[in-house]
């Protein structure tokens, strides 16, 4: 089977909606257009019972109830409202965070605002595999933690965090606990009894479904959480988040979360199949490329790699017509190269050279044949024309303990 | 981003690519940048010390492809140059020629510098030296 071009390798961004999913949808722009609020005509009650049907999928994904589900218009809001809703809620009780520094800026940032409305905010350092050390985790909580948020899986590096063993250890304190699921949610296994999550976020686009519709996972009992709400309005979703209703979004949502469920365990083994045969083939081609995070506590379809001596963006211009993503300064509009590679302790030399491929439900073995016959001529001939490598492989130079002198 | 079609034909044609005896006492090399910063840039020019003309220029970049680009571009435009003509290029006149945007600008920088350097490495094995406008950086041999 030949492949079509360009490849899309960048599922960790965004999926492409699943025509299933968007079958499903239709309807709710169509016929079914009704205001899921209406309470007194058909139209309102068709796009109500596809709404409640799509609750009661997100929550059969997660092991919740559909009571449990408060829809929003993403995750970045999910994050916010699970965040501050918490923090404004339990003032009383305490004002110190903990998290850890490889979240998404959708939890970092929001913590940060905390921070300058009298907030404490502890942020984990995590170990060289990404991951955090649970003493670490312990040892920073105090009788004023009223939360602790850490995400289920990276989206860089696709390192999966110790979350059923978070889980415990916040419920024996008493402290809620949130956790970023989006990039874990339909790839592996998150189950909010075993995990012992009391707020997941969740969002539709990462698991192909549509953009700009997610969910929050809010626990009613054992313990029940309350939340401030961020949106007032008319009251919709038990008063946590008003505004109208995005039913076809929504009802794309739910689909999504059941195609997952049905689908994920073989999903699963195909795509890490796929990703161990692309690692393989890169990585048994070119010395010098670097695995960053763990490979066993690790999302199926990612991985990330540092090829030495090739800066990053230079490297996706040769691969123009595969998408994905590096963790090079030069991509970023900062030109600060990426803070979870950071915070692994990569050195920014290789930091700029790392490439995140993100595989999904979409990819096949021919693409991944490709992609890496392209990676691997592409980083070759950068080598050739990298003055890095020539120093290293020919004069013997270690480049790492060269005396630079950055203006 | 979208790159221009010029820093898209050096990327994919780049010009000059390759290194000169650095010990030669008519080449010169500069040496600029720094691999935690994303790029390194190593140009290198022939320079006849009768005429004082850049007779050949070879570079080997670590960098974005704007960085490539203008340092391929570099080469060709000293190339043929007495050392003065070269040293009156300017990033700006990279910029332009190649459409980068403001965040590349850098990159042009980098480029200009490399140009210096690598001049006044030649100068100085001619005796010329004078204070050194960007150094190369040393390799520290460990
Ligand atoms: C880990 C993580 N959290 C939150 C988000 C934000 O999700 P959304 O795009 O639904 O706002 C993303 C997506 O980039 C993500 O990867
Ligand atoms: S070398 Fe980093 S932007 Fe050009």
């Amino acid at each position: 089977m030949a492949v079509k071009l360009p490849i899309y390798f960048d599922n960790h961004a965004t999926t492409q909606v699943d025509p299933r999913v968007v079958d499903a949808m239709l309807p709710y722009f169509n016929e079914k257009f009704g205001n899921a609020a209406s309470r007194n005509h058909a139209f309102g009650w068709s796009a109500e019972e596809g709404v409640e049907e799509a609750r009661a999928q997100v929550a059969r994904l997660i092991n919740a109830t559909p009571k449990e589900i408060v829809i929003t218009s993403g995750a970045t809001e999910s994050d916010n409202l699970a965040i501050k809703g918490v923090a404004a809620m339990y003032r009383e009780k305490g004002n110190h965070i903990i998290t850890q520094v490889t979240e998404h800026k959708a939890v970092l940032d929001t913590c940060k605002r905390l921070e300058k409305e009298g907030y404490e905010v502890t942020y984990l350092p995590v170990e060289k595999d990404g991951r955090i050390n649970l003493d670490d985790l312990r040892r920073a909580i105090t009788p004023k933690t009223i939360l602790i948020t850490i995400m289920y899986a990276n989206n860089e590096i696709g390192v999966i965090q110790p979350i059923a063993e978070i889980g415990k250890i916040a419920k024996e304190k008493g402290i809620f606990f949130h956790v970023d699921g989006v990039q874990a949610i339909g790839k592996v296994p998150v189950d909010v009894q075993k995990d012992g999550i009391d707020l997941l976020s969740i969002s539709a686009h990462k698991l192909y479904g549509p953009k700009g519709v997610g969910a929050l996972y809010v626990r009613r009992k054992n313990p029940r959480v309350q939340l401030t709400a961020l949106i007032d309005g008319g009251g919709h979703e038990r008063g946590m988040r008003s505004g109208t209703l995005n039913v076809p979004g929504i009802v794309g949502l739910g689909k999504a979360c059941d195609l997952c469920r049905e689908e994920m365990a073989e999903e699963s083994a195909r795509l890490a199949g796929l990703r161990d045969r692309l690692k393989n083939g890169i990585m048994g081609k070119l010395d010098e490329t670097f695995i960053n995070g763990s490979m066993e506590h690790r999302l199926p379809h990612n991985i990330n790699i540092s090829f030495a001596y090739v800066e990053g963006e230079s490297l996706l211009m040769g691969i123009n017509d595969i998408a994905v993503s590096s963790g090079s300064a030069c991509t970023s509009a900062t030109l600060e190269p990426s803070y979870v590679l950071k915070a692994l302790g990569v050195g920014e030399d290789l930091a700029h050279t790392s490439i995140r491929f993100g595989l999904g439900r979409f990819n096949t073995i021919e693409e991944v044949d490709y992609v890496t016959d392209r990676v691997v001529e592409t980083v070759e001939r950068l080598r050739e024309l990298s003055p890095l490598y020539e120093m290293a492989k020919e004069e013997g130079v270690d480049v790492s303990k060269m005396n630079w002198k950055t203006a | 981003m979208a790159y221009s079609d010029k820093v898209i034909d050096h990327y994919n044609n780049p010009r000059n690519v390759g290194s000169l005896d650095k010990k030669d006492k008519n080449v010169g090399t500069g040496l600029v940048g720094a691999p935690e910063c994303g790029d390194v840039m190593k140009l290198q020019m022939k320079i006849n010390p009768e005429t004082r003309v850049i007779e050949e220029a070879k570079f080997k970049t670590f960098g974005c492809g704007s960085a490539i680009a203008s340092s391929s571009l570099a080469t060709e435009w000293v190339r043929g140059k007495t050392v003065e003509e070269a040293l009156a290029i300017k990033n700006t006149d990279i910029v332009r020629e190649l459409s980068l945007p403001p965040v590349k600008i850098h990159c042009s920088v980098l480029a200009e510098d490399a140009i210096k350097a690598a001049i006044s490495d030649w100068k100085q094995k001619a005796g010329e030296s004078k204070p050194a406008a960007v150094e190369a950086a040393t390799p520290a041999h460990s």
